[in-house]
């Protein structure tokens, strides 16, 4: 059982939870992950450490509510628990050991990049972080990253900081030239327009994915994805991947699998409480039970 | 039960006893279990077909040894307790195997009786006596040896790890077993369907281990949560059991389309994470067509899972015959009753799917069989011209699994061979003193009862190594 001992809503649907969890707040890398499992019955779950605690042996986990099991994790409060944790998962990020880089997080993403600067920052290379949301009520961890360096806020509606996207920002600061790295988290066209963007300036560029999953340790395979046209699996071979190499195509696709059955599972939820439970979840692009 | 013995004449007239099994329609549509079990009645009567050889080959042709005729002659005398006892004495987890052991290739392909006729169902009989015993709790019980103090870890919750752990706290020491999931049993829990293995039963087993002092922790992946160096640090020794988890893919175009599913990852979800219920908060594709590829006992679970998520048509493609299906017979039986469609002689070249990624077929060609290979089946050649593309809406890849570099990457003093697998000596033992290890890690992917034959073996090497000669 692991404990929730702080709670804060970081933006409209962004909740950052700390849970106790000893073994892994002592030992996670920046980039690593753990899956959790609420409860019996509850799905199994990567999510990126976003920070730790080794005093208290607690980790930070940084959840956007985009389904059940998301939803149920950030409806925890404070002296609640999580039944199952596992991990640290992954390879810890790659990091250079000295220099200038710029860390460009999107959305959630931008909670996964804090590690990243953070370890970057301690190692003394010159870290820009470059984040962004739809308007400041989106932007989240900008003070936990400008202790780690210079940060540059983008919002879509220009409501706080520069207007426009983190791209244009990116782009600004490659032309300015002296970049040795780019680490990118966010969402998949984002971290796709970032990888666009530094392959002509030649500048490596890191990205995180977070695939479908289940067990975390390899052995399901959900988590395929196509690195310079090799099969990988993300929960061990990544979760960090050359950006200039990765299938974002597939990835985005693939990503969908189940996002579509989300809105069917509501639908089949509800004709089961109508007495017709015997049907289950059909693929998307197919009649509906309902239909056939 | 004073009733004389029948001599050994009388014996030899009785047939063998069938296994009661749910309807094959019924259970086609839902996830109970298949077969339901002797009765004290059918399992009298079969337990007197055995005629005792003095010299048994029935114990020579299983992988944990155990005294077949003992315990089958305690039946005989309406001893079910002493039965029990004899039974779990040999063998730690008798309701498991007595469901999954592929008993036609070990014990029973022994026994004198299949020789003129159908060789005694000692696997029948052994899941009777085991379930009796469950149904009877207390009857059996693990009396540890005294404490010794000695302190040994375990990686791996499945077959071969609960089997050392259970035959190590018998003798006396400190066991804890490290499970990288969040609950223990390996293959047993996500990858053996319930219509096969209740799940109960493995939870039952897990609980006696618990009682008897076993230590379990889920949630720890050794290789990530902690090295293998680190473990060895803190326990006297250390017994790798972890399995061969990573799945095989066919490494054909297109395998990495939306439906297609490797059966660990198909059977993970509907087992261990119960997709099969609709309240589960796990997904699985039910699709209208399943192609499952394979012949072994993986692709079995897999097709027949399919079949009862609802596919209209659940196939399986093999690349060769019937005859060399790796799975056991019982299980080609039971496919085929419930409608499984069996595409034999049959090899994918390719993953068809739609512009949306969604698998759409499976293109494949026809083979034929040539010259046996080196596993003695003979070996399927693909015919020219014969491709054709066979619809289906996803599609399980269970054509094997390697073992899972996640704990061996990170002791790079550990000798592995050059598929990966842990070398291990016959006892067990590594290439680094103290450090043990069994079961499919070793192997690469075999059988539940070999797993928990090295489970029981290393468990005698580990306490000689602990307590000296």
């Amino acid at each position: 059982m692991h404990l929730v001992t702080a709670k804060v809503q970081l933006s409209p649907n962004v909740t950052r939870l700390d849970l106790e969890a000893r073994r892994i707040a002592e030992i996670r890398q920046p980039g690593q992950f753990v899956i959790v499992r609420l409860g019996n019955g509850a799905e199994r779950i990567p999510l990126t450490i976003a920070d730790a605690d080794p005093a208290r042996g607690t980790i930070a986990l940084v959840i956007q509510a985009v389904g059940k099991s998301t939803r149920d994790l950030v409806a925890l409060e404070v002296g609640e628990s999580i039944l199952d944790i596992s991990g640290p998962l992954g390879h810890p990020t790659e990091m250079i050991p000295a220099g200038r880089a710029i860390c460009v997080g999107g959305g959630v993403g931008t909670a996964v990049v804090h590690p990243i600067a953070h370890g970057l920052h301690q190692r003394g290379v010159e870290v820009i972080s470059i984040i962004g949301g739809r308007s400041r009520e989106w932007v989240i961890f900008e003070q936990e990253l400008r202790r780690c360096g210079e940060v540059i806020v983008c919002t879509d509606d220009g409501s706080y900081g520069r207007k426009g996207f983190v791209t244009d920002a990116t782009r600004e600061v490659l032309e300015a030239g002296g970049v040795d790295i780019v680490y990118a988290v966010g969402p998949v066209p984002m971290m796709r327009a970032v990888a666009n963007l530094t392959r002509p300036f030649g500048v490596h560029t890191i990205v995180s994915l977070n695939p479908v999953m289940v067990d975390g340790t390899g052995m399901c395979g959900g988590c395929r994805v196509d690195i310079g046209g090799h099969t990988k699996f993300a929960c061990v071979d990544g979760p960090e991947f050359d950006g200039h190499l990765v299938d974002f195509d597939l990835l985005a696709e693939r990503l969908g699998t189940y996002r579509e059955f989300e809105q069917q599972a509501s639908a089949v939820h509800t004709a089961c409480e109508a007495g017709n439970c015997r049907i289950g979840l059909v693929r998307p692009d197919q009649p509906s039970p309902a239909q056939l | 039960m004073n009733e004389p013995k029948l001599p050994l004449k009388e014996r030899m007239k009785i047939d063998r006893q069938g296994m009661p099994e749910q309807d094959a329609v019924q259970r086609s549509g839902n996830f109970l279990e298949v077969n339901l079990g002797f009765t004290e009645k059918i399992a009298l009567l079969e337990a007197q077909r055995c005629i005792q050889c003095k010299e048994p080959k029935c114990v020579q042709g299983c992988p944990v040894m155990v005294n077949i005729p003992r315990f089958l002659e305690f039946v005989v005398d309406g001893n079910l307790p002493d039965a029990a006892r004899s039974l779990f004495g040999d063998n730690a987890l008798p309701t498991v195997t007595g469901r999954v052991c592929p008993q036609e290739t070990q014990c029973e392909a022994q026994c004198v009786r299949g020789i003129k006729g159908k060789p005694v169902a000692i696997g029948y009989l052994e899941r009777f006596v085991a379930d009796w015993a469950r149904a009877n709790r207390g009857v059996v019980k693990i009396e540890p040896r005294a404490a010794t103090g000695k302190k040994v870890a375990i990686v791996g919750g499945g077959p071969a790890g609960l089997t050392a752990a259970g035959e190590l706290v018998k003798l006396g020491h400190e066991v804890t077993v490290y499970e990288a999931l969040h609950k223990p049993g390996g293959v047993l829990v996500y990858g053996i369907p319930e219509f096969r293995l209740p799940k109960l039963i493995v939870e039952e087993e897990v609980e006696r281990l618990e009682q008897a002092g076993v230590k379990i922790e889920n949630n720890v992946v050794i290789g990530r949560t902690y090295t293998l160096p680190e473990l060895r640090a803190q326990f006297d020794a250390v017994f790798i059991a972890n399995g061969a988890g990573l799945p095989v893919f066919m490494n054909v175009p297109g395998e990495n389309l939306k439906g297609v599913y490797s059966a660990n990852e198909y059977l993970t979800r509907v087992n261990l994470m119960e997709a099969y219920a609709l309240d589960s908060d796990t997904p699985i594709l039910r699709a209208r067509r399943v192609a499952v590829v394979g012949g072994g006992n993986v692709a079995m679970d897999a097709v027949r899972t399919a079949k009862r998520l609802g596919a209209e048509r659940a196939m399986l493609v093999y690349r060769r015959s019937r005859a060399e299906m790796p799975a056991r017979v019982e299980e080609v039986h039971h496919a085929d009753a419930e409608g499984v469609d069996f595409e034999n002689l049959v090899a994918p070249l390719e993953v068809i799917g739609n512009d949306r990624k969604w698998v759409t077929g499976l293109k494949c060609q026809r083979m034929e069989l040539g010259e046996p290979d080196a596993s003695g089946r003979r070996s399927p050649k693909p015919m020219p011209g014969s491709e054709f593309v066979l619809e289906c809406d996803a599609v399980v890849v269970a054509i094997g699994t390697r073992a899972n570099p996640l704990l061996t990457a990170t002791c790079p003093d550990l000798k592995l061979n050059r598929w990966g697998n842990i070398e291990a000596d016959a006892a067990g033992m590594t290439s680094i003193p103290g450090i043990f290890a069994g079961g499919d890690i070793v192997r690469g992917a075999a059988t539940v009862i070999l797993a928990m034959g090295d489970g029981k073996r290393s468990a005698q090497a580990i306490d000689t190594y602990l307590m000296g000669e």
